[in-house]
């Protein structure tokens, strides 16, 4: 073996290696790549699909909270050149010619049967959707995973009680128990917050048990025990060490959840509670437009919101696996 | 945050330090029984074991797999369960009694004065926890110091168990460390707190090969210098041969010979021990020679057998055996205990074995006789 180049006036030295046609220079370049291989590792760029996520639901969060200076239409106003647009199923239809497509001059993605705008209708709608998606995941994700982790670690009597609870929670039809849920909650909060709670408690059950199965996993493997062993409290180890583990698995149900829950909420509009018409989400868009599914040139309503929907859970999926994949610090990541 | 977990530490300086004399044994057991209730029955996994360890000492515990080594050492930490266990038997630490503690009053004795160390370094520590993180936590709720200093101390003690570059491994997760590496974080943290008392429970099966003697080397040097009493348990007398003061062999949840370190490699009289001993291959053995292993498996401890437990694979067992548990008596060395009727290197243990040798029992020795015979001259050599 030669020895390996000093670290100043190596040159000299590595020429000579080279020159004499042995390996040297190479090893010490390997080992210098390993030796900084755990940083640049770190460092990777994100994909042009991250980006694409990131752009995607930043631009739409601000987009919501900006909206009114926005240079959009309101959500409530009507166009008569949208309607006159649609005209074969419009009442117009009779009194002006029309043509066959929903776009109307100055309607990005043209409008619905009112005669609303639906870029507007779907910003000013993901206001509502994403609130009610996240809050009412949120709620699920404190309630339900706190029942969850003292289920899974405490186990015994506590267990069986909670999940009793819980396994009646699931045994009630979701939409009868949102349903009974807005009766009760009517007139105490406002309409969006019912849907909130009322979403959130039915999703308790689902994210519960995601937690305490990964609970119950995660308080058997031997950190815990040693962690006792070092005179750490149960709250503390359930925070500090069952819970960071057993975290992810419930975000990554919670994300599928907050789809759920935007659709969810377009199904109480349809029987009746929660947001009204002059409230736009983007489940509101899909049930608007649900008459006239079939019905050639308006179809596009349903498909605007389903994008809307469907766009912003891809994107929060893509980046949370980007976010897990960069920053998973157990063994699986090896 | 801060003020939180200061109003949480329960210990104060002397309840930490405290200032009675240091006479009589650190630790005491005394006839410590531990029971599992299963489906299958009542498994006896510990059965009245008693010893007794002083200050600064090490005690080995030795026995192959199932054998109640890590039972019994989880019991005397009080570790195991409350439900489904049976726990008798009296456990003295610093002269209290702790057999009967419950988990409040084992909070104030968990690492500051018992420390465990456990066989798997992959599996304990939290991989989502940086390795400062690990260390500090304990810092901050046993001691009454800031977050700075604690911080100090944690790469101080990552120093003084041999980390390379403590700084950088603070502030890196476990994955990011080989098995070695993360055992030895293990140590730090069982001895951070400075306990009197370390359990290392097989802190080497882990570990390859080339990095078992040096993290056996680190906890006797940690051990020297803060005079603190170790109980190291394994499977491998190599291990534990030059590194302990006494050794209790176990077998089938029972202590079947106790005595210091150089009496029992000297002059063992338990044929399970002596078995073991053989069953360690000699560097001096030409390659491809068969290893020796002791036949059979051992009992089933949901109903232990009614004689001495090692006598289905015992080459010395005679009808006495089967019938008969024996007690554990001393030899003619002081502190040298053993169990057995027909004990190794004594006239009564030749004469049985060379009766079963000649009659071919017990079968599952018999059957190979060359691993016999050569157990029998060895044993000759060292009585």
């Amino acid at each position: 073996m030669p020895e390996q180049p000093p670290e100043s006036g190596g040159t000299a030295l590595a020429d000579e290696v080279e020159r004499t046609g042995l390996v040297a220079d190479a090893v010490t370049v390997e080992i210098a790549g390993v030796t900084a291989g755990v940083e640049p590792a770190r460092k990777r760029r994100l994909g042009i699909g991250a980006w694409l996520a990131i752009v995607w639901l930043v631009g739409l969060i601000l987009a919501a909270i900006v909206a009114p200076i926005l240079p959009i239409a309101g959500p409530n106003e009507t166009f008569t050149s949208i309607q006159r647009a649609q005209a074969p199923f419009s009442t117009i239809n009779e009194t002006g010619g029309g043509t066959t497509t929903p776009f109307a001059e100055g309607h990005l993605l043209g409008g619905d049967r009112n005669g609303h705008d639906l870029l507007s209708r779907a910003v000013y709608g993901a206001r509502n959707s994403l609130i009610v998606g996240f809050g009412a995941i949120g709620f699920g994700i404190i309630a339900g995973g706190l029942l969850g982790l003292v289920a899974g670690f405490y186990r015994g009597k506590i267990d069986t009680v909670i999940v009793g609870f819980l396994d009646i929670m699931l045994a009630i039809p979701a939409l009868v128990l949102a349903l009974s849920l807005t009766a009760v909650l009517r007139g105490r909060v406002g309409d969006l917050w019912i849907l909130v709670i009322a979403l959130g408690i039915i999703s308790v059950p689902i994210l519960g048990r995601i937690t305490r199965a990964n609970t119950l996993v995660w308080s058997e493997r031997e950190f815990v025990t040693a962690a006792r062993a070092q005179g750490a409290k149960n709250w503390r180890i359930m925070t500090r060490e069952v819970l960071p583990n057993v975290l992810p698995a419930m975000f990554s149900i919670a994300l599928l959840g907050v789809a759920v829950v935007i659709a969810a909420e377009a199904a109480l509009r349809l029987l009746g509670i929660g947001l009204s018409i002059t409230d736009p989400s983007w489940g509101g868009i899909i049930n608007d437009g649900r008459d006239f599914l079939t019905q050639g040139i308006t179809a596009h309503v349903v498909f605007v919101g389903s994008a809307f929907i469907f766009l912003t859970i891809l994107s929060l999926n893509y980046l949370a696996d980007v976010v897990r994949a960069r920053f998973d610090v157990r063994e699986a990541a090896i | 945050m801060i003020r939180w977990r200061r109003h949480e530490r329960a210990d104060t300086t002397a309840e930490r330090f405290p200032t009675e004399t240091l006479e009589g044994p650190l630790l005491e057991v005394r006839d410590v029984k531990t029971h599992f209730r299963t489906s299958r029955g009542v498994v006896h996994a510990v059965d009245d074991v008693s010893f007794s360890l002083d200050r600064g000492r090490t005690l080995g515990v030795v026995g192959e797999s199932g054998s109640g080594k890590t039972v019994l050492s989880r019991s005397v930490m009080g570790l195991l369960p409350k439900k489904h266990v049976i726990r008798e038997g009296s456990i003295k630490f610093e002269g209290r009694e702790i057999g009967n503690a419950g988990t409040d009053e084992m909070r104030h004795i968990w690492g500051s004065q018992m420390a465990m160390i456990f066989q798997d370094p992959m599996t304990s520590l939290n991989p989502v926890m940086k390795v400062g993180k690990q260390i500090t936590e304990s810092l901050l709720y046993h001691l009454d110091i800031s977050r700075t200093y604690a911080a100090e101390l944690a790469e101080a003690l990552l120093t003084s168990v041999g980390i390379p570059e403590p700084k950088r491994r603070l502030n890196e997760y476990p994955h990011q460390l080989s098995g070695g590496l993360r055992q030895r974080v293990m140590i730090a943290i069982a001895l951070a707190c400075g306990p009197k008392l370390l359990f290392a429970d097989e802190p080497t099966t882990a570990l390859d090969v080339t990095v078992q003697a040096q993290i056996l080397d680190l906890l006797q040097e940690q051990q020297r210098e803060r005079f603190m009493a170790m109980i190291l348990v394994t499977h491998d007398l190599g291990v534990v041969a030059g590194r302990t003061d006494e050794i209790a062999v176990m077998y089938a949840g029972k202590i079947v010979e106790k005595a210091p370190t150089s009496v029992l490699f000297r002059n063992m009289k338990m044929p399970y021990t002596e078995a073991l001993v053989h069953s360690i291959p000699k560097l001096a053995d030409k390659s491809h020679t068969r290893l020796n292993v002791i036949p059979g498996r051992p009992p089933q401890l949901v109903n232990p057998p009614v004689g001495c437990r090692f006598a289905p694979r015992c080459p010395h067992a005679q009808e006495k055996c089967v019938h008969e548990e024996p007690p554990l008596r001393e030899s003619d060395v002081p502190g040298h205990l053993f169990a057995c009727w027909f004990p190794v290197g004594t006239p009564e243990g030749n004469e049985a074995l060379a009766r079963n040798r000649a009659a071919g029992v017990p079968a599952a020795v018999g059957r190979d006789g060359a691993a016999t015979a050569s157990m029998g001259s060895s044993a000759a050599e060292l009585g």
